[in-house]
């Protein structure tokens, strides 16, 4: 099968190119083991990558368009045509399919993600509800991959003033944990034009994710808490 | 070029859940705390954790630290060190409840607690019926716990250098640690951390077996920096086999699979576990199942076209609660075998998973080597703790449920005895010329161009040889030749050639630095379990098939000046209650 790589490597490229590339594909293979595939052959070749199971987050990338993790994305699921694979768009590249994820994790610190409480600390652990506890499934479960934020037109405009949909899935996940103290300091720190409300539920984000978390369906919740609280 | 040199108070090196549970203490603390790591804090491997931490919270059962304990000591097979292991089962208690204060999502009882299951190895009452022991969040509390403790390093304001990866320690004449060198691998330049004290929290070294649970980037570079800052690495014969990865591939089915009541079937649709370990059946230890796994295949009784694997079921369990307690691994089922657990049996095979031995270390963290006086004298400036260090609390073999426990009490531990240590050595110690020396060497070592071996053709050499020459069952043949080989390749890696020499993000550089500690970590596991005559725990040697008190309960000290080996004993006296004397191990 073919696939076509972007590269670009500043100390030697002027600009970034595709190249071609093709790979034997076997039965059960990943996009991942593609990229290995090809790093054998040319060490050149820089990508991000760690467990191989979808769970640590590194190799998020961009197929064919669209915002994937490499190593649980079966190759076999574009058998009918070349594949094209990219870095995540719309973050400054510093080689090959490695790219630049400073504005992504600060929108991500930019929203306190911790546990605040208020109480004193009890003995033994703070009381949960299997149902109240239920609430932050689809919510906990985010692995920072990032290929929500960069999948998202209005966090391409805004990387530094929008904090895009991972920073407020992260914010809704302590804003519906029923041991958090927290939620009026929360709310006031997201207030403004940009922090939300540059969210136009284009949905992206909800395509992308990888681990099928929903987080345009988390900042709907937030508007919604924050509209009870204004009136 | 001038070198850039920073100083800090303590430089923690691994950004896993040890690493950040020590950052956060010494953070909070007001110390200036630099944490390097060579990937964004959340990638590294406590991510992957499945099953869940123990702790006798008795939240399902009665249940207390001594049963725990007690479970500890027998699934070491008597090589865990009593005093340290009695203290990490104490301290497993304040340690979850810290965790879940600062926000972890544990699965929930109805009594609204933190939910735990039963897993191998656990019992009540001294090894009576099963306990539920592992505090869970689903099936992917490491991802929970790993991710909270960032949290609150983001609160408490450490400093990470992510993307970092450090290239060797820095010492002064003594011996002391002095901090470490370290490359931007973004930029490929080369830094100076210096620091009073320096944590190692690197974790595993996995990645030396071809077939592995572990993730790409556990290469064992702690343990190996070690090593060539003379420390030893202690009890490395002993590597847990994981009973349940996914076959052909590696990945890891938790344990909580069968904790939650899955079990395994050979081709004759036997519950063979029956047979191995009458009354604990599958959740007997990790060792004893793995061993059984295989020794079904090699009898005939594998299943699939290739005979060469088992079948893990837990469709029984229902739809619901496969969904509700084991959401990661159905997940996993189903992307890399195309089988939905909830309906179609697991096929599986143990997978290389997790080392016991490491970096000597006490149970304050301190980093011990025989020095002059004695075999635990303490390194000076020098800490380890998690899965690179050896406390020992795991001693021949680990209970699931414990490497958390494990990395979170003794991250901690270490954090609050740095601080200690600090307030008596308020200056930074002055590195050695030589040893800075070194080690800018080392970071050059691959800058040289021209025709040579690839990393990639001698790792995937030397990963094949350490699979075929220390897996499952040890004969002194294999390793004889395990070793023969291995040592050629350490020569071969001189002949090592980059073709990509550039700076910027050069993965392939970082690779090349990989491989050598792999190698280095590699050798001390094969050297180790030639010269061990004994079957205890996961180290099985069908030549010699008993374990030996008289002559091996004690650990064994790895050096890489002239592959030495050295023996310690075991500490078989706890801190407050009465000794567990060795006993068969039945289960």
């Amino acid at each position: 099968m073919e696939f076509q790589i972007y590269r670009f490597n500043p100390d030697v490229d002027q600009e970034p190119r595709m190249q071609s590339f093709a790979v034997e594909v076997e039965r059960g293979m990943m996009l991942r083991d593609v990229l290995l595939e090809i790093k054998s052959r040319d060490e050149s070749f820089a990508f991000r990558h760690s467990c191989g199971e979808g769970v640590c987050g590194s190799d998020g990338v961009n197929v064919n368009g669209r915002n994937q993790l490499a190593c649980i994305t079966p190759v076999s699921d574009y058998e009918n045509g070349p594949v094209v694979i990219r870095p995540l768009p719309g973050r400054p590249v510093t080689r090959d399919l490695v790219v630049d994820m400073s504005d992504f994790y600060h929108q991500y610190h930019a929203v306190d993600p911790w546990l605040k409480r208020k109480d004193p600390v009890p003995e033994q652990e703070n009381l949960q509800t299997p149902e109240q506890r239920a609430r932050l499934d689809g919510l906990w479960e985010c692995i920072l991959c990032g290929c929500c934020s960069t999948s998202c037109p209005s966090f391409w405009w805004n990387p530094q003033k929008f904090l895009g949909p991972q920073a407020l899935l992260s914010s809704w996940r302590f804003l519906a944990d029923s041991r958090d103290q927290a939620e009026d300091e929360r709310l006031d720190a997201l207030d403004g034009p940009y922090k939300v409300f540059r969210c136009h539920t284009i949905m992206n984000c909800v395509d992308a994710c990888p681990k099928h978390l929903n987080p345009t369906r988390a900042i709907g919740h937030i508007r919604n808490l924050m509209l009870k609280k204004s009136v | 070029m001038s070198l850039i040199r920073r100083n800090f108070d303590v430089l923690i090196i691994g950004a896993g859940g040890a690493g950040l549970n020590a950052a956060v203490q010494l953070a909070k603390a007001d110390m200036r705390v630099a944490v390097v790591s060579k990937v964004f804090p959340t990638r590294s491997h406590t991510v992957a954790a499945q099953g869940g931490v123990n702790a006798a919270l008795g939240n399902v059962n009665d249940d207390s630290w001594h049963w725990h304990m007690f479970d500890t000591v027998k699934g070491s097979d008597y090589l865990g060190d009593q005093d340290a292991i009695e203290f990490m089962c104490r301290e497993a208690i304040p340690t979850v409840y810290e965790l879940e204060h600062n926000g972890v999502p544990f699965s929930r009882l109805d009594s609204g607690k933190i939910y735990q299951r039963p897993f191998g190895g656990q019992s009540r009452d001294f090894g009576k019926e099963q306990a539920s022991r592992t505090c869970a969040a689903a099936d992917r509390t490491g991802h929970a716990i790993l991710h909270t403790l960032y949290q609150q390093n983001i609160k408490a304001r450490s400093h990470f250098f992510t993307e970092y990866f450090a290239i060797d320690l820095l010492q002064d004449a003594e011996g002391g640690v002095t901090g470490a060198l370290v490359m931007d691998i973004a930029s490929g330049e080369p830094m100076i951390l210096n620091a009073r004290a320096t944590l190692l929290a690197t974790g595993g070294c996995g990645q030396v077996f071809r077939t592995t649970s572990n993730a790409h980037i556990n290469t064992g570079d702690g343990m190996a920096m070690a090593l060539r800052a003379g420390v030893p690495l202690q009890d490395m014969e002993f590597f847990q086999f994981h009973p349940t990865g996914v076959a052909g591939r590696g990945m890891l089915i938790t344990e909580a699979s069968r904790g939650e009541g899955g079990y395994l079937i050979n081709s004759e649709g036997e519950r063979f576990m029956e047979r191995y370990a009458p009354s604990a059946k599958d959740l007997a230890s990790r060792d004893v199942v793995a061993r059984a796994i295989v020794t079904e295949v090699r009898e005939g009784r594998g299943c699939g076209p290739n005979k060469d694997y088992v079948l893990l079921k837990v469709d029984h369990l229902g739809e619901e609660v496969v969904a509700k307690r084991l959401p990661g691994i159905r997940e996993t089922s189903k992307i890399f075998l195309g089988v939905d657990p909830a309906f179609e049996p697991i096929p599986v095979y143990p997978t290389a998973h997790y080392v016991m031995g490491g970096i000597p270390s006490d149970r304050f963290g301190r980093v011990v080597a025989p020095a002059h006086h004695g075999p635990e004298e303490v390194v000076q400036g020098l800490y380890a703790a998690g899965e690179c260090a050896c406390v020992s609390v795991h001693g021949a073999n680990r209970l699931g449920g414990n490497s958390l426990l494990d990395i979170l009490v003794f991250g901690r531990l270490s954090g609050l005895d740095i601080l200690e240590y600090l307030g008596e050595h308020p200056r930074h110690r002055l590195t050695d010329s030589s040893s800075e020396e070194c080690a800018m060497a080392r970071f050059q070592r691959f800058d040289i161009s021209g025709e040579g071996i690839t990393v990639a053709e001698l790792r995937s050499e030397f990963r094949k040889v350490m699979e075929d020459h220390a897996g499952v069952f040890r004969t002194d043949e294999i390793m004889r030749e395990g070793v023969d080989k291995v040592r050629d390749i350490r020569h071969r890696l001189e002949d090592v050639r980059l073709a990509d020499t550039s700076r910027t993000f050069n993965t392939a550089r970082i690779e090349a630095f990989e491989l050598e500690n792999l190698i280095d970590v590699g050798i001390s596991i094969v050297t180790a379990a030639l010269h061990r005559k004994e079957s205890r725990g996961a180290h099985s040697r069908p030549d010699y098939p008993e374990r030996d008190d008289r002559n091996w309960m004690r650990h064994s000290l790895y050096f890489l000046e002239e592959d030495r080996l050295d023996y310690k004993p075991v500490r078989t006296k706890p801190l407050s209650v009465d000794s567990f004397p060795p006993k068969p191990r039945v289960y």
